[in-house]
């Protein structure tokens, strides 16, 4: 043991949901003034740790020390007493607060016990972002009115308020653009110079080779890994360790014979499509058999371009035609009787229904084929449910399981399905792996190819260049709502991809 | 073609072991819930039987509870499906006295039984329409445009009635509330009582109209993406609670023989606080047919309780108050194990 106790000692925690043993004793070791990865496939229990680490949850077993000292962690309050903070996924601002009143949330400076002495919160919070490198945030602005990455600083900004020893970030730079990112880093460097402790957990190793100290690898409920050094440990053994096998980064093979097959007809064209504010007309064709990907930064139009496709949204001109036949436009209907279907970025938030079961998620789009005059034949609901899911190896070969108990890998699976069920021809995929862990990407990346090579045309969305070079036939990359490039997916690399997105290019 | 990659080893065979406890912990919760009811309506039961032995088991005195119930519970399971997609409907009282005031009036009585159930219907549907239109498709939030049609409807039967009760002279309506009408004991009310809580069973957990109107409640924006025509499900959802308004109405005519522009008082928050205890989510995602049919039946029957002992109505109500906390506190418990 070492002479200084670590600051937080987490040991043999345990964690059980009905259903779900989340954490199977677990043990984590964080030193004063280091970054400390969680790193973990997405239901591998990352979530319900740093949840009971923020006493949210309270551990079914195994004991907490902080600073060598045996605590029970009862509620948030507690934890953010002893200086835990945590910085969730989805941010936990109130929209209609301003920055400064959301920084000191909970714990405003008052006069005489209940009176908010403004001013004194506006100037603290102007120090503290300031201290962030975000002096532009005004503190009296609503927090509705910023930006995604500004909100993170906000969020940040609240976590400094208090007089916080360990942070932890959860996917903090899920919602960054590159820049954004370097901000983040060049934050996380000074709290640990001060001797914070950082929790950093992200999907993206290359972040975690960045900035990391050590790594601690989840999977199954357990720490399978704890204390590796996050720069030397080579990635083959991370993703190993996450997986429990080892896994390149897969691509599946494109057809030989070339695609797009030349003569095909086009299934999806789009013409002169365009919204203002947010993208520029576009055009586009898309034939059956091949995958289409949208390369380019958060804001660059992606998925407003994919939502307005599907008719989420209405065009201001263009029209999209599906076999040479025009859609009615900002008709969600319209396009799905067309044959299309959207997997869209926010799985949970527009996808999904948490509350029902994997049958009823899946079916939901095709409910008229399992019906008569109404009545559904629920058998014949569930065989259909279950023959589609089984076709994407969807875990587990369950379809009455709640949906939420699924990972991130397998509800898109039971997402997809959905639309294969439906016997879907156009498939639009925005962000297809989010949330979806390293292991599990191989498998849906070739879920995707076979689905195309079946005759579907796939246009997919990502931020991950290597993942739309991978998998793509052919790529548009777009910058600021244009399509500044055309190109076959062969021709391109990644450095020429992120200096498109980031420059724009005289050859478009 | 590629293959995708074979799932990894150890989870083909952990499956069985992960899905059963989540099933039958499903099931076990909702036993818990429904039995937890049936176990309050048994004490509530066994309360009136001990304070009131002779009075509160008689055939006659459980009739009447049943009757009295009916009217609200009709309502009930209409408003089980509006707040199951995640709406409210503040103006069911307010169209039950409307439908009960315009289906009365001379003029209408003119036209005897038929024209009384037809106007009841109608009016309630209309109401509903309207509700629906502004909902669905203004744009307007339920909880307004409902508070604004409670506001419209009452003046209307107001003015209809200029206050006065509107007796009923039609022979065949009044002879429905007649002990002569029974079937086997069971009062023609109830009757449609429980074929409105049948149908609505079936169409919340066998249809498709159930099934969309649980995808609207439960992600709205989810069922849109998925082709759901989410305003059209809704504007039906509020045509379906006016629907029943008006065969309440109905049924409220026949049990008071008249039409009042003050029937229906507070109904739209009995029926809330049913189906809330019943185990619907005010949040919307989750309904439950049964439930609020139970909650009907635990309120009424504390209602006629307390009359049989003579209490005043102001403890009733402090009484039903601590019910509803009672019962979202216990639900809360089993939910929070999930």
């Amino acid at each position: 043991m070492a002479p200084v106790p670590p600051l937080l000692s987490m040991s043999g925690i345990t964690k059980s949901f009905p259903g779900v043993r989340a954490l199977d004793g677990v043990d984590l070791d964080v030193q004063a003034g280091e970054v400390h990865c969680l790193l973990g496939q997405n239901g591998a229990g990352k979530s319900t740790l740093i949840k009971v680490l923020a006493g949210a949850h309270q551990p079914d077993g195994g004991t907490i020390r902080w600073r060598g000292e045996p605590v029970v962690l009862r509620s948030p309050i507690a934890a953010m007493r002893l200086g835990i903070a945590t910085i969730y996924q989805e941010l936990d601002l109130v929209e209609h607060l301003s920055v400064a009143e959301n920084v000191h949330l909970g714990h405003e400076p008052t006069a005489a016990g209940f009176v908010v002495r403004r001013r004194l919160a506006r100037q603290s919070t102007s120090a503290l972002l300031k201290r962030l490198g975000h002096a532009e945030i005004d503190p009296a602005r609503l927090v509705g009115e910023l930006s995604a990455a500004q909100q993170q600083v906000v969020s940040m900004a609240r976590a400094l308020s208090h007089d916080v020893r360990l942070i932890v970030m959860d996917e903090p730079s899920a919602a960054l653009d590159p820049d954004e990112v370097d901000n983040l880093f060049r934050i996380v460097g000074d709290l640990t110079a001060d001797g914070v402790a950082v929790v950093y957990i992200s999907h993206r190793l290359e972040e975690i080779r960045r900035i990391g100290d050590r790594v601690t690898v989840l999977k199954d409920g357990r720490a399978v890994a704890g204390g590796l050094p996050a720069k030397t440990t080579p990635t083959r053994e991370v993703v190993a360790l996450m997986t429990g096998r080892n896994v390149g980064y897969v691509f599946p093979e494109r057809p030989a014979d070339g695609v797009p097959p030349t003569g095909a007809k086009p299934l999806l064209e789009v013409r002169g499509l365009a919204r203002e504010g947010e993208f520029e007309p576009i055009d586009l064709d898309l034939r059956p058999g091949e995958i289409v990907g949208l390369a380019g930064l958060v804001g660059s139009g992606r998925s407003e371009i994919l939502e307005t496709i599907y008719g989420a949204r209405k065009p201001t001109a263009g029209q999209v035609l599906v076999d040479g036949r025009p859609l009615r436009p900002g008709s969600v209907r319209a396009a799905v009787r067309a044959g299309l279907g959207l997997a869209p970025e926010e799985r949970k938030a527009q996808a999904l229904l948490m509350l029902e079961s994997v049958t009823r998620n899946v079916s939901v789009s095709t409910l008229s084929r399992f019906s008569r005059a109404g009545w559904i034949d629920r058998g014949a609901e569930q065989g259909a449910a279950r023959a589609a899911t089984r076709e994407l190896s969807l875990r587990p070969d369950n379809p009455s399981v709640p949906v939420r108990t699924l990972s991130g890998g397998n509800q898109q699976k039971a997402v997809l399905a959905r639309w294969l069920l439906r016997g879907c021809r156009v498939l639009l995929l925005d962000e297809p792996t989010r949330g979806v862990d390293v292991g599990a990407r191989a498998e849906l990346y070739a879920v995707v190819r076979r689905l195309a090579d079946e005759g579907l045309a796939v246009l997919m969305v990502s931020s991950e260049v290597p993942e739309v070079l991978g998998l793509a036939d052919r790529v548009l990359v777009l910058r600021e709502g244009r399509v500044v490039h055309t190109a076959p997916a062969r021709e391109l690399d990644e450095h020429r991809v992120l200096d498109l997105v980031m420059e724009g290019s005289p050859a478009s | 073609m590629t293959q995708p990659v074979s799932p990894p080893r150890g989870s083909t065979d952990k499956v069985p072991q992960a899905q059963l406890p989540a099933w039958h912990g499903l099931v076990a919760r909702a036993d818990i819930r429904t039995l937890s009811l049936l176990g309050v309506l048994a004490a509530l039961v066994v309360i009136g039987g001990i304070t009131k032995p002779d009075e509160f088991l008689d055939t006659r005195n459980l009739q009447l509870v049943l009757t009295q119930g009916s009217v609200i519970g009709v309502v009930t399971v209409g408003m089980t499906f509006v707040i199951t997609s995640g709406g409210i409907d503040l103006s069911v009282g307010a169209i039950v006295a409307l439908a009960s005031v315009w289906a009365t009036t001379l003029a209408t009585q003119e036209y005897g039984f038929g024209g009384i159930l037809f106007t009841s219907v109608l009016v309630g549907l209309g109401c509903g329409l309207v509700n629906g239109l502004l909902i669905a498709y203004g744009g307007m939030v339920p909880f307004i445009a409902t508070l604004a049609m409670l506001a419209s409807a009452r003046g209307l039967a107001l003015q209809i009635t200029d206050g006065k009760t509107q007796i009923v002279t039609s022979e065949s309506i009044l002879d429905l509330g007649e002990r002569d009408s029974y079937v086997l004991g069971v009062p023609p009310l109830v009757m449609v009582f429980a074929v409105v809580t049948i149908i609505g069973w079936l169409v919340l957990n066998r249809t498709t109209f159930g099934r969309r109107t649980v995808a609207v409640g439960g992600n709205a924006e989810a069922a849109r993406l998925a082709g759901i025509d989410v305003r059209r499900q809704r504007l039906y959802l509020y045509l379906l609670s006016g629907l029943c308004c008006g065969i309440a109405a109905f049924l409220l005519i026949i049990l008071s023989g008249s039409g009042q522009n003050t029937n229906g008082n507070l109904y739209e928050l009995d029926a809330i606080a049913a189906a809330i205890i019943g185990g619907t989510l005010l949040s919307g995602g989750r309904g439950t047919i049964v439930g609020s049919v139970l909650g009907v039946l635990i309120f009424t029957t504390i209602t006629n309780i307390f009359a049989l002992n003579n209490l005043q109505s102001d403890v009733q109500q402090i009484a039903k108050g601590a019910i509803i906390v009672a019962a979202v506190l216990v639900q809360r418990r089993t939910a929070s194990t999930t």
